[in-house]
Protein backbone atom coordinates (compact mmCIF):
# COMPACT_ATOMS: atom_id res chain seq x y z
CA UNK A 1 0.00 0.00 0.00
CA UNK A 2 1.64 3.17 -1.22
CA UNK A 3 0.46 5.67 1.50
CA UNK A 4 2.00 9.11 -0.16
CA UNK A 5 -0.06 8.98 -2.54
CA UNK A 6 -2.86 9.12 0.17
CA UNK A 7 -1.02 11.59 1.87
CA UNK A 8 -0.56 13.77 -1.03
CA UNK A 9 -3.87 13.29 -1.80
CA UNK A 10 -4.88 14.78 1.90
CA UNK A 11 -2.36 17.72 1.77
CA UNK A 12 -4.12 18.72 -1.40
CA UNK A 13 -7.19 18.86 -0.55
CA UNK A 14 -6.55 20.86 2.43
CA UNK A 15 -4.31 22.95 0.89
CA UNK A 16 -6.93 23.51 -2.13
CA UNK A 17 -9.04 24.01 0.62
CA UNK A 18 -8.24 27.20 2.24
CA UNK A 19 -7.02 28.54 -0.91
CA UNK A 20 -10.39 28.39 -2.51
CA UNK A 21 -11.87 30.66 0.44
CA UNK A 22 -8.88 33.03 0.11
CA UNK A 23 -11.06 35.93 1.24
CA UNK A 24 -11.46 34.28 4.76
CA UNK A 25 -8.36 32.94 5.12
CA UNK A 26 -5.44 34.59 3.13
CA UNK A 27 -6.84 38.73 3.30
CA UNK A 28 -7.90 38.74 7.13
CA UNK A 29 -4.62 38.51 8.00
CA UNK A 30 -3.27 40.91 5.66
CA UNK A 31 -5.61 43.98 6.40
CA UNK A 32 -5.49 43.18 10.39
CA UNK A 33 -1.62 43.07 10.56
CA UNK A 34 -1.57 45.97 8.71
CA UNK A 35 -3.63 48.43 11.25
CA UNK A 36 -1.21 46.46 13.66
CA UNK A 37 1.75 48.28 11.75
CA UNK A 38 -0.10 51.44 11.09
CA UNK A 39 -1.27 52.00 14.86
CA UNK A 40 1.57 49.91 16.96
CA UNK A 41 4.17 50.72 14.79
CA UNK A 42 3.80 53.89 13.30
CA UNK A 43 1.93 55.74 15.68
CA UNK A 44 3.05 55.01 18.77
CA UNK A 45 6.04 53.18 17.79
CA UNK A 46 7.62 56.74 17.02
CA UNK A 47 6.98 57.71 20.97
CA UNK A 48 8.20 54.47 22.17
CA UNK A 49 11.85 54.77 20.33
CA UNK A 50 14.29 52.33 20.84
CA UNK A 51 13.77 48.75 22.20
CA UNK A 52 17.26 46.22 22.79
CA UNK A 53 18.40 48.43 19.89
CA UNK A 54 15.92 48.18 17.56
CA UNK A 55 12.99 50.69 16.45
CA UNK A 56 10.27 49.92 17.64
CA UNK A 57 8.69 48.75 13.97
CA UNK A 58 11.58 46.24 13.66
CA UNK A 59 10.97 45.00 17.21
CA UNK A 60 7.26 44.03 16.51
CA UNK A 61 7.43 42.96 12.96
CA UNK A 62 8.86 39.27 13.83
CA UNK A 63 6.18 39.03 16.86
CA UNK A 64 3.33 40.03 14.67
CA UNK A 65 4.44 37.64 12.06
CA UNK A 66 4.83 34.44 14.04
CA UNK A 67 1.39 35.85 15.98
CA UNK A 68 -0.29 35.36 12.79
CA UNK A 69 1.68 32.09 11.78
CA UNK A 70 0.40 30.20 15.09
CA UNK A 71 -3.02 31.53 14.84
CA UNK A 72 -3.82 30.25 11.25
CA UNK A 73 -1.90 27.35 11.46
CA UNK A 74 -4.06 26.43 14.25
CA UNK A 75 -7.52 27.60 13.04
CA UNK A 76 -6.60 25.67 9.40
CA UNK A 77 -6.81 22.42 11.28
CA UNK A 78 -8.85 22.92 14.15
CA UNK A 79 -11.81 23.91 11.48
CA UNK A 80 -10.85 21.79 8.89
CA UNK A 81 -10.88 19.05 10.81
CA UNK A 82 -13.80 19.89 13.27
CA UNK A 83 -15.98 20.27 10.14
CA UNK A 84 -15.07 17.02 8.75
CA UNK A 85 -15.75 15.54 11.69
CA UNK A 86 -18.83 17.68 12.13
CA UNK A 87 -20.19 16.29 8.31
CA UNK A 88 -18.97 12.80 8.93
CA UNK A 89 -16.36 13.29 5.87
CA UNK A 90 -14.16 11.79 8.24
CA UNK A 91 -15.66 8.65 7.72
CA UNK A 92 -13.87 8.65 4.46
CA UNK A 93 -10.71 8.14 5.44
CA UNK A 94 -11.62 6.02 8.31
CA UNK A 95 -12.95 3.65 6.00
CA UNK A 96 -10.10 3.61 3.84
CA UNK A 97 -6.39 2.37 4.56
CA UNK A 98 -5.16 5.34 5.72
CA UNK A 99 -3.07 4.79 9.11
CA UNK A 100 -3.45 7.38 11.29
CA UNK A 101 0.10 9.38 11.25
CA UNK A 102 -1.08 10.03 7.41
CA UNK A 103 -4.62 11.28 8.81
CA UNK A 104 -2.47 13.47 11.31
CA UNK A 105 0.36 14.62 9.36
CA UNK A 106 -2.30 15.64 5.86
CA UNK A 107 -3.60 17.87 8.38
CA UNK A 108 -1.13 19.29 10.29
CA UNK A 109 0.20 19.78 6.50
CA UNK A 110 -2.27 21.74 5.56
CA UNK A 111 -2.10 23.56 9.11
CA UNK A 112 1.94 24.44 8.56
CA UNK A 113 1.45 25.42 4.84
CA UNK A 114 -1.45 27.49 5.81
CA UNK A 115 0.54 28.92 8.52
CA UNK A 116 3.35 29.53 6.32
CA UNK A 117 1.62 31.24 3.65
CA UNK A 118 0.12 33.84 6.40
CA UNK A 119 3.52 34.37 7.58
CA UNK A 120 4.53 35.31 4.08
CA UNK A 121 1.59 37.61 3.28
CA UNK A 122 2.30 39.72 6.90
CA UNK A 123 6.37 39.48 5.79
CA UNK A 124 5.14 41.04 2.41
CA UNK A 125 2.23 43.36 4.00
CA UNK A 126 5.57 44.52 7.02
CA UNK A 127 8.07 45.83 4.06
CA UNK A 128 5.85 48.67 3.52
CA UNK A 129 6.43 49.64 6.96
CA UNK A 130 9.48 48.64 7.64
CA UNK A 131 13.07 47.83 6.01
CA UNK A 132 13.63 44.04 7.25
CA UNK A 133 17.07 42.11 6.74
CA UNK A 134 17.17 39.02 8.45
CA UNK A 135 19.59 38.61 10.60
CA UNK A 136 19.89 34.09 10.71
CA UNK A 137 17.56 32.78 7.57
CA UNK A 138 18.34 29.77 8.84
CA UNK A 139 16.81 30.02 12.01
CA UNK A 140 13.78 32.35 10.79
CA UNK A 141 12.69 29.32 8.73
CA UNK A 142 13.02 27.10 11.15
CA UNK A 143 11.39 28.73 14.14
CA UNK A 144 8.28 29.33 11.59
CA UNK A 145 7.80 25.83 10.82
CA UNK A 146 8.42 24.50 14.04
CA UNK A 147 6.61 26.97 15.33
CA UNK A 148 3.70 26.44 12.88
CA UNK A 149 4.04 22.41 13.12
CA UNK A 150 3.32 22.72 17.22
CA UNK A 151 -0.06 25.05 16.50
CA UNK A 152 -1.09 22.67 13.89
CA UNK A 153 -0.89 20.01 16.52
CA UNK A 154 -2.58 22.15 18.92
CA UNK A 155 -5.21 22.64 16.58
CA UNK A 156 -5.48 18.87 15.76
CA UNK A 157 -6.10 17.79 19.40
CA UNK A 158 -8.43 20.43 19.78
CA UNK A 159 -10.53 19.41 17.17
CA UNK A 160 -10.62 15.71 18.10
CA UNK A 161 -11.48 16.50 21.03
CA UNK A 162 -14.05 19.04 20.31
CA UNK A 163 -18.07 18.38 20.49
CA UNK A 164 -19.17 21.95 19.54
CA UNK A 165 -18.32 24.69 17.48
CA UNK A 166 -18.04 26.64 21.03
CA UNK A 167 -15.22 24.30 21.56
CA UNK A 168 -12.89 25.36 18.70
CA UNK A 169 -13.09 29.27 19.84
CA UNK A 170 -12.78 28.44 23.09
CA UNK A 171 -8.92 27.94 23.26
CA UNK A 172 -8.08 30.54 20.16
CA UNK A 173 -10.05 33.11 22.14
CA UNK A 174 -9.10 32.34 25.68
CA UNK A 175 -5.78 30.82 26.01
CA UNK A 176 -3.91 31.20 22.75
CA UNK A 177 -4.77 35.17 21.91
CA UNK A 178 -3.69 35.98 25.42
CA UNK A 179 -0.28 34.21 25.53
CA UNK A 180 0.28 35.57 22.30
CA UNK A 181 -0.38 38.94 23.26
CA UNK A 182 2.16 38.17 26.51
CA UNK A 183 4.51 36.46 24.89
CA UNK A 184 6.42 39.82 24.11
CA UNK A 185 4.86 40.40 20.72
CA UNK A 186 4.77 44.06 21.44
CA UNK A 187 7.37 44.55 24.62
CA UNK A 188 10.50 43.14 25.76
CA UNK A 189 9.99 40.92 29.02
CA UNK A 190 13.22 42.94 30.92
CA UNK A 191 10.19 45.97 30.73
CA UNK A 192 8.38 43.76 32.86
CA UNK A 193 8.37 43.88 37.11
CA UNK A 194 10.33 40.82 38.52
CA UNK A 195 7.30 38.38 39.15
CA UNK A 196 5.72 39.01 35.92
CA UNK A 197 9.05 38.26 33.90
CA UNK A 198 9.20 34.97 35.91
CA UNK A 199 5.53 34.47 35.05
CA UNK A 200 5.93 35.51 31.55
CA UNK A 201 8.93 32.69 31.39
CA UNK A 202 6.37 30.48 32.09
CA UNK A 203 4.81 30.91 28.15
CA UNK A 204 6.26 28.73 25.84
CA UNK A 205 4.96 31.00 23.26
CA UNK A 206 7.69 34.09 24.43
CA UNK A 207 10.38 31.30 23.33
CA UNK A 208 9.02 31.08 19.91
CA UNK A 209 8.53 34.31 19.39
CA UNK A 210 11.93 36.27 20.78
CA UNK A 211 13.64 33.08 18.92
CA UNK A 212 12.14 33.48 15.50
CA UNK A 213 12.66 37.79 16.29
CA UNK A 214 16.58 36.57 17.18
CA UNK A 215 16.15 34.72 13.38
CA UNK A 216 15.00 38.56 11.98
CA UNK A 217 16.90 41.36 13.61
CA UNK A 218 19.49 39.68 16.29
CA UNK A 219 17.42 40.50 19.05
CA UNK A 220 16.46 38.32 22.05
CA UNK A 221 15.07 38.28 25.46
CA UNK A 222 15.82 34.13 26.08
CA UNK A 223 18.14 31.79 25.13
CA UNK A 224 18.01 30.36 21.84
CA UNK A 225 18.48 26.75 22.15
CA UNK A 226 15.93 26.99 24.87
CA UNK A 227 13.14 28.21 22.45
CA UNK A 228 14.49 24.71 20.28
CA UNK A 229 13.89 22.55 22.89
CA UNK A 230 10.59 23.38 24.25
CA UNK A 231 9.25 23.59 20.78
CA UNK A 232 10.30 20.11 19.99
CA UNK A 233 8.96 18.65 23.33
CA UNK A 234 5.76 20.25 22.57
CA UNK A 235 5.85 18.54 19.44
CA UNK A 236 7.06 15.61 20.10
CA UNK A 237 4.63 15.39 23.61
CA UNK A 238 1.90 16.56 20.83
CA UNK A 239 1.78 14.17 18.28
CA UNK A 240 2.13 11.51 20.92
CA UNK A 241 -1.10 12.28 22.36
CA UNK A 242 -2.65 12.92 18.56
CA UNK A 243 -1.71 9.65 17.63
CA UNK A 244 -2.88 8.03 20.72
CA UNK A 245 -6.27 9.76 20.18
CA UNK A 246 -6.54 8.69 16.88
CA UNK A 247 -5.35 5.23 17.62
CA UNK A 248 -8.30 4.96 20.23
CA UNK A 249 -10.36 6.66 18.25
CA UNK A 250 -11.59 9.44 20.99
CA UNK A 251 -13.85 11.92 19.64
CA UNK A 252 -14.23 10.49 15.97
CA UNK A 253 -15.30 6.76 16.54
CA UNK A 254 -18.78 5.18 18.36
CA UNK B 1 -13.48 -17.76 0.33
CA UNK B 2 -15.49 -16.15 2.40
CA UNK B 3 -16.13 -12.62 1.47
CA UNK B 4 -16.70 -11.81 4.98
CA UNK B 5 -16.52 -13.60 8.28
CA UNK B 6 -17.97 -13.09 11.55
CA UNK B 7 -16.93 -14.34 14.67
CA UNK B 8 -18.64 -13.57 18.29
CA UNK B 9 -19.09 -9.64 17.40
CA UNK B 10 -19.83 -7.88 20.58
CA UNK B 11 -20.33 -4.12 20.71
CA UNK B 12 -21.67 -2.54 24.34
CA UNK B 13 -21.83 1.46 24.00
CA UNK B 14 -20.54 3.43 26.92
CA UNK B 15 -24.23 4.52 27.57
CA UNK B 16 -24.45 0.41 28.63
CA UNK B 17 -26.58 -0.22 25.15
CA UNK B 18 -25.95 -3.62 23.99
CA UNK B 19 -25.95 -3.63 20.79
CA UNK B 20 -24.86 -6.75 19.47
CA UNK B 21 -24.50 -9.85 21.78
CA UNK B 22 -22.27 -12.19 19.66
CA UNK B 23 -23.08 -12.60 16.43
CA UNK B 24 -21.26 -14.86 13.41
CA UNK B 25 -22.19 -14.39 9.92
CA UNK B 26 -20.49 -15.64 6.88
CA UNK B 27 -21.08 -14.24 3.42
CA UNK B 28 -19.81 -16.06 0.57
CA UNK B 29 -17.48 -14.81 -2.46
CA UNK B 30 -19.74 -13.30 -4.82
CA UNK B 31 -23.00 -13.27 -3.29
CA UNK B 32 -25.88 -11.06 -3.05
CA UNK B 33 -26.34 -11.11 0.67
CA UNK B 34 -29.70 -9.08 2.64
CA UNK B 35 -28.85 -7.92 6.11
CA UNK B 36 -32.38 -6.94 7.53
CA UNK B 37 -33.37 -6.00 10.59
CA UNK B 38 -35.56 -3.18 11.99
CA UNK B 39 -34.66 -0.02 13.47
CA UNK B 40 -32.00 -0.72 16.68
CA UNK B 41 -31.25 -3.68 15.65
CA UNK B 42 -27.95 -3.39 15.25
CA UNK B 43 -27.45 -3.43 11.42
CA UNK B 44 -25.34 -0.19 11.28
CA UNK B 45 -23.26 -1.14 14.56
CA UNK B 46 -22.55 -4.24 12.62
CA UNK B 47 -21.45 -1.81 9.32
CA UNK B 48 -20.06 0.45 11.26
CA UNK B 49 -17.70 -2.51 12.55
CA UNK B 50 -16.56 -3.69 9.48
CA UNK B 51 -16.08 -0.88 7.65
CA UNK B 52 -13.60 0.02 10.75
CA UNK B 53 -16.20 3.36 11.87
CA UNK B 54 -16.92 1.61 15.30
CA UNK B 55 -14.93 -0.07 17.89
CA UNK B 56 -15.97 -3.72 18.63
CA UNK B 57 -16.33 -4.40 22.57
CA UNK B 58 -15.27 -8.03 21.58
CA UNK B 59 -14.96 -10.52 18.24
CA UNK B 60 -13.27 -10.69 15.19
CA UNK B 61 -14.02 -9.46 11.48
CA UNK B 62 -12.11 -11.02 8.71
CA UNK B 63 -12.56 -9.52 4.96
CA UNK B 64 -11.59 -12.13 2.46
CA UNK B 65 -9.67 -13.28 4.71
CA UNK B 66 -7.82 -10.32 6.35
CA UNK B 67 -8.15 -9.81 9.72
CA UNK B 68 -9.64 -6.51 10.26
CA UNK B 69 -7.54 -6.32 13.58
CA UNK B 70 -4.00 -7.67 12.85
CA UNK B 71 -4.11 -7.38 8.70
CA UNK B 72 -6.18 -4.17 8.80
CA UNK B 73 -4.68 -2.19 5.61
CA UNK B 74 -5.22 -5.39 3.35
CA UNK B 75 -8.75 -5.84 4.96
CA UNK B 76 -9.99 -2.40 4.47
CA UNK B 77 -8.94 -2.28 0.46
CA UNK B 78 -11.07 -4.86 -0.26
CA UNK B 79 -14.02 -3.46 1.10
CA UNK B 80 -16.39 -0.21 -0.02
CA UNK B 81 -18.93 1.37 1.81
CA UNK B 82 -21.93 3.34 0.48
CA UNK B 83 -23.21 4.27 3.85
CA UNK B 84 -26.60 5.54 5.12
CA UNK B 85 -26.52 9.11 4.98
CA UNK B 86 -24.65 11.70 2.80
CA UNK B 87 -21.02 12.17 4.65
CA UNK B 88 -19.51 13.83 1.87
CA UNK B 89 -17.97 17.50 2.04
CA UNK B 90 -21.29 19.27 0.37
CA UNK B 91 -18.60 22.49 -0.93
CA UNK B 92 -16.79 19.52 -3.07
CA UNK B 93 -17.10 18.82 -6.58
CA UNK B 94 -18.43 15.35 -7.77
CA UNK B 95 -15.21 14.89 -9.32
CA UNK B 96 -13.34 15.54 -6.56
CA UNK B 97 -14.93 13.55 -4.07
CA UNK B 98 -14.57 10.45 -5.93
CA UNK B 99 -10.99 11.31 -7.07
CA UNK B 100 -9.57 12.01 -3.80
CA UNK B 101 -11.43 8.77 -2.39
CA UNK B 102 -9.09 6.70 -4.75
CA UNK B 103 -5.97 8.88 -3.47
CA UNK B 104 -6.85 7.58 -0.01
CA UNK B 105 -6.61 3.99 -1.44
CA UNK B 106 -3.41 4.66 -2.73
CA UNK B 107 -4.60 4.34 -6.30
CA UNK B 108 -1.92 6.33 -8.49
CA UNK B 109 -3.36 9.64 -10.16
CA UNK B 110 -3.52 8.45 -13.57
CA UNK B 111 -5.39 5.41 -12.96
CA UNK B 112 -7.82 7.35 -10.30
CA UNK B 113 -8.57 10.20 -13.04
CA UNK B 114 -9.63 6.71 -15.80
CA UNK B 115 -11.45 4.94 -12.89
CA UNK B 116 -13.09 8.23 -11.45
CA UNK B 117 -14.63 8.57 -15.03
CA UNK B 118 -15.35 5.32 -15.59
CA UNK B 119 -17.26 5.27 -12.17
CA UNK B 120 -18.99 8.78 -13.21
CA UNK B 121 -20.70 7.62 -15.91
CA UNK B 122 -21.58 4.24 -14.69
CA UNK B 123 -23.84 6.41 -12.02
CA UNK B 124 -24.89 8.42 -14.68
CA UNK B 125 -23.25 11.13 -13.34
CA UNK B 126 -20.46 12.65 -14.99
CA UNK B 127 -22.23 15.75 -16.74
CA UNK B 128 -22.13 16.63 -13.43
CA UNK B 129 -18.80 16.15 -12.52
CA UNK B 130 -17.66 19.80 -11.67
CA UNK B 131 -20.85 20.52 -10.42
CA UNK B 132 -20.59 21.39 -6.07
CA UNK B 133 -22.38 18.06 -4.35
CA UNK B 134 -25.01 20.20 -1.86
CA UNK B 135 -26.54 21.60 -5.53
CA UNK B 136 -27.12 17.75 -6.64
CA UNK B 137 -30.59 15.54 -5.79
CA UNK B 138 -31.16 12.89 -3.59
CA UNK B 139 -30.88 10.69 -5.43
CA UNK B 140 -27.94 11.90 -7.34
CA UNK B 141 -25.65 12.34 -3.67
CA UNK B 142 -26.70 8.93 -3.55
CA UNK B 143 -25.05 7.89 -6.51
CA UNK B 144 -21.91 9.83 -5.73
CA UNK B 145 -21.67 8.02 -2.88
CA UNK B 146 -21.87 4.78 -4.82
CA UNK B 147 -19.60 6.20 -7.28
CA UNK B 148 -16.53 6.80 -4.48
CA UNK B 149 -17.26 3.80 -3.17
CA UNK B 150 -16.42 1.57 -5.93
CA UNK B 151 -13.15 3.98 -7.45
CA UNK B 152 -10.96 1.51 -5.87
CA UNK B 153 -12.78 -1.41 -7.45
CA UNK B 154 -13.46 -3.03 -4.07
CA UNK B 155 -14.26 -7.04 -4.09
CA UNK B 156 -17.05 -6.48 -1.30
CA UNK B 157 -19.30 -3.90 -1.38
CA UNK B 158 -22.02 -2.69 1.57
CA UNK B 159 -24.81 -0.63 0.54
CA UNK B 160 -26.34 0.19 3.35
CA UNK B 161 -30.51 1.64 2.83
CA UNK B 162 -28.81 2.83 -0.65
CA UNK B 163 -32.30 3.54 -1.84
CA UNK B 164 -33.94 4.96 1.09
CA UNK B 165 -35.96 7.94 -0.06
CA UNK B 166 -35.37 7.82 -4.00
CA UNK B 167 -38.17 7.52 -6.28
CA UNK B 168 -38.99 4.32 -7.83
CA UNK B 169 -37.31 5.24 -11.27
CA UNK B 170 -33.95 6.14 -9.64
CA UNK B 171 -34.64 2.79 -7.40
CA UNK B 172 -34.97 0.63 -9.94
CA UNK B 173 -31.76 2.22 -11.98
CA UNK B 174 -30.04 1.89 -9.01
CA UNK B 175 -31.09 -1.96 -8.72
CA UNK B 176 -29.89 -2.51 -12.06
CA UNK B 177 -26.53 -1.61 -11.27
CA UNK B 178 -26.11 -3.60 -8.39
CA UNK B 179 -27.19 -6.34 -9.98
CA UNK B 180 -24.45 -5.51 -12.81
CA UNK B 181 -21.87 -4.63 -9.84
CA UNK B 182 -22.54 -8.09 -8.47
CA UNK B 183 -22.46 -9.95 -11.56
CA UNK B 184 -19.17 -8.26 -12.57
CA UNK B 185 -17.71 -10.61 -9.31
CA UNK B 186 -18.09 -7.71 -6.51
CA UNK B 187 -19.92 -8.98 -3.47
CA UNK B 188 -22.84 -6.95 -2.38
CA UNK B 189 -23.99 -6.84 0.84
CA UNK B 190 -27.59 -4.74 1.03
CA UNK B 191 -29.31 -3.32 3.96
CA UNK B 192 -33.24 -2.24 3.10
CA UNK B 193 -36.39 -1.76 4.52
CA UNK B 194 -37.65 -2.51 1.36
CA UNK B 195 -38.34 -5.90 1.58
CA UNK B 196 -38.79 -6.75 -2.10
CA UNK B 197 -35.86 -5.09 -3.08
CA UNK B 198 -34.43 -7.60 -0.58
CA UNK B 199 -36.39 -10.28 -2.38
CA UNK B 200 -35.92 -9.23 -5.87
CA UNK B 201 -31.89 -9.28 -5.58
CA UNK B 202 -30.70 -11.09 -2.78
CA UNK B 203 -29.86 -14.86 -2.75
CA UNK B 204 -28.95 -15.10 0.85
CA UNK B 205 -30.24 -13.46 3.74
CA UNK B 206 -29.87 -12.81 7.50
CA UNK B 207 -32.23 -11.06 9.98
CA UNK B 208 -30.42 -9.16 12.58
CA UNK B 209 -32.97 -8.66 15.77
CA UNK B 210 -31.79 -6.82 18.86
CA UNK B 211 -28.55 -7.58 18.90
CA UNK B 212 -28.72 -11.50 17.35
CA UNK B 213 -29.02 -13.09 13.95
CA UNK B 214 -32.52 -14.42 14.24
CA UNK B 215 -32.22 -16.21 10.88
CA UNK B 216 -29.48 -17.11 8.42
CA UNK B 217 -30.39 -18.86 5.22
CA UNK B 218 -30.69 -18.32 1.68
CA UNK B 219 -33.72 -16.05 0.17
CA UNK B 220 -35.29 -19.51 -1.53
CA UNK B 221 -35.59 -21.88 1.48
CA UNK B 222 -36.63 -18.62 3.95
CA UNK B 223 -39.29 -17.73 1.30
CA UNK B 224 -39.83 -21.93 0.39
CA UNK B 225 -41.54 -21.71 4.42
CA UNK B 226 -44.30 -19.08 3.81
CA UNK B 227 -47.45 -21.09 3.37
CA UNK B 228 -49.43 -18.39 2.06
CA UNK B 229 -49.41 -15.99 -0.70
CA UNK B 230 -51.24 -12.92 -1.02
CA UNK B 231 -53.29 -11.83 -4.03
CA UNK B 232 -55.02 -8.22 -4.90
CA UNK B 233 -58.02 -9.25 -7.65
CA UNK B 234 -59.21 -6.95 -10.06
CA UNK B 235 -63.25 -7.62 -10.73
CA UNK B 236 -65.04 -6.21 -13.35
CA UNK B 237 -68.13 -5.29 -11.50
CA UNK B 238 -68.73 -4.02 -7.95
CA UNK B 239 -69.84 -6.11 -5.17
CA UNK B 240 -71.88 -5.43 -2.16
CA UNK B 241 -70.24 -7.37 0.69
CA UNK B 242 -67.24 -9.60 1.11
CA UNK B 243 -67.61 -13.31 -0.47
CA UNK B 244 -67.14 -15.98 2.18
CA UNK B 245 -64.63 -19.10 0.88
CA UNK B 246 -63.94 -21.71 3.00
CA UNK B 247 -60.05 -22.14 3.56
CA UNK B 248 -59.46 -18.41 2.47
CA UNK B 249 -59.05 -15.04 3.66
CA UNK B 250 -60.86 -12.77 1.42
CA UNK B 251 -61.24 -8.89 2.51
CA UNK B 252 -62.08 -6.22 0.59
CA UNK B 253 -59.97 -3.38 -0.19
CA UNK B 254 -62.24 -1.42 -2.83
CA UNK B 255 -65.46 -1.34 -4.96
CA UNK B 256 -63.80 -3.65 -7.40
CA UNK B 257 -60.54 -4.89 -5.54
CA UNK B 258 -60.12 -7.95 -3.36
CA UNK B 259 -56.90 -8.55 -1.05
CA UNK B 260 -56.66 -12.85 -0.92
CA UNK B 261 -54.55 -14.97 1.93
CA UNK B 262 -54.34 -18.21 -0.23
CA UNK B 263 -53.00 -20.92 1.32
CA UNK B 264 -50.10 -22.79 -0.70
CA UNK B 265 -51.97 -26.24 0.02
CA UNK B 266 -55.28 -24.74 -2.15
CA UNK B 267 -53.77 -23.20 -4.37
CA UNK B 268 -56.00 -20.52 -7.25
CA UNK B 269 -58.31 -22.63 -9.23
CA UNK B 270 -60.22 -23.29 -6.40
CA UNK B 271 -60.78 -20.06 -5.56
CA UNK B 272 -61.36 -19.05 -8.89
CA UNK B 273 -64.22 -21.98 -9.66
CA UNK B 274 -65.92 -20.57 -6.32
CA UNK B 275 -65.42 -16.86 -7.79
CA UNK B 276 -67.21 -17.42 -10.69
CA UNK B 277 -69.70 -19.91 -8.87
CA UNK B 278 -71.05 -16.37 -6.82
CA UNK B 279 -70.91 -15.18 -10.35
CA UNK B 280 -68.00 -12.40 -9.59
CA UNK B 281 -65.88 -11.75 -12.64
CA UNK B 282 -61.77 -11.24 -12.04
CA UNK B 283 -60.32 -9.10 -14.97
CA UNK B 284 -56.70 -9.25 -13.40
CA UNK B 285 -54.64 -10.49 -10.34
CA UNK B 286 -51.24 -9.75 -8.71
CA UNK B 287 -49.08 -10.84 -6.37
CA UNK B 288 -48.63 -8.21 -2.96
CA UNK B 289 -45.11 -8.79 -3.19
CA UNK B 290 -45.07 -8.60 0.50
CA UNK B 291 -43.52 -12.69 1.26
CA UNK B 292 -40.80 -11.50 3.01
CA UNK B 293 -41.94 -8.78 4.76
CA UNK B 294 -44.76 -11.11 6.16
CA UNK B 295 -42.11 -13.91 7.29
CA UNK B 296 -39.66 -10.96 8.28
CA UNK B 297 -42.68 -10.15 10.48
CA UNK B 298 -42.98 -13.13 11.67
CA UNK B 299 -39.67 -14.05 12.80
CA UNK B 300 -39.23 -10.68 14.51
CA UNK B 301 -42.78 -11.40 16.27
CA UNK B 302 -41.42 -14.67 17.19
CA UNK B 303 -38.66 -13.60 19.23
CA UNK B 304 -39.41 -14.43 23.09
CA UNK B 305 -40.63 -12.02 25.31
CA UNK B 306 -37.88 -11.80 27.67
CA UNK B 307 -35.17 -10.73 25.00
CA UNK B 308 -37.96 -7.62 23.67
CA UNK B 309 -36.82 -4.09 24.81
Amino acid sequence: MNYSIALRTLVTKEVFRFIRIWPQTLLPPAITTALYFLIFGKLIGDRIGIINGATYMDYIVPGIILMSVISHAYSNVVSSFFSTKFQRNIEELLVAPVPNWVILGGYVSGGIIRGLLVGLVVTLISLLFADIAVNNPLITLSVAVLTATLFSLAGFINAVLAESFDDISIIPNFVLTPLSYLGGVFYSVDMLPGVWQTVSKGNPILYMINAFRYGFIGVTDINIQLAYIITGGFIVTLTLISLFLLHKGIGIKN
Amino acid sequence: MNALSIRNLQKTYNNGFVALKGIDLDVEEGDFFALLGPNGAGKSTAIGIISSLVNPSSGSVSIFGHDLKTDRSRAKSCLGLVPQEVNFNQFDTVKSIVFNQAGYYGVPRKLALQRTERCLKQMDLWDKRNTVSRRLSGGMKRRVMIARAMVHAPKLLILDEPTAGVDIEIRRSMWKMMQAVNEQGTTIILTTHYLEEAESLCRNIAIIDQGLIVENTDMAGLLARLHIDHFVLDLAEPIDKVPVIAGYQIERIGDKVLNVAVPKEMGLNQLFSQLSALNIKVISLKNKSNRLEQLFMDLIDSKPADTKQ
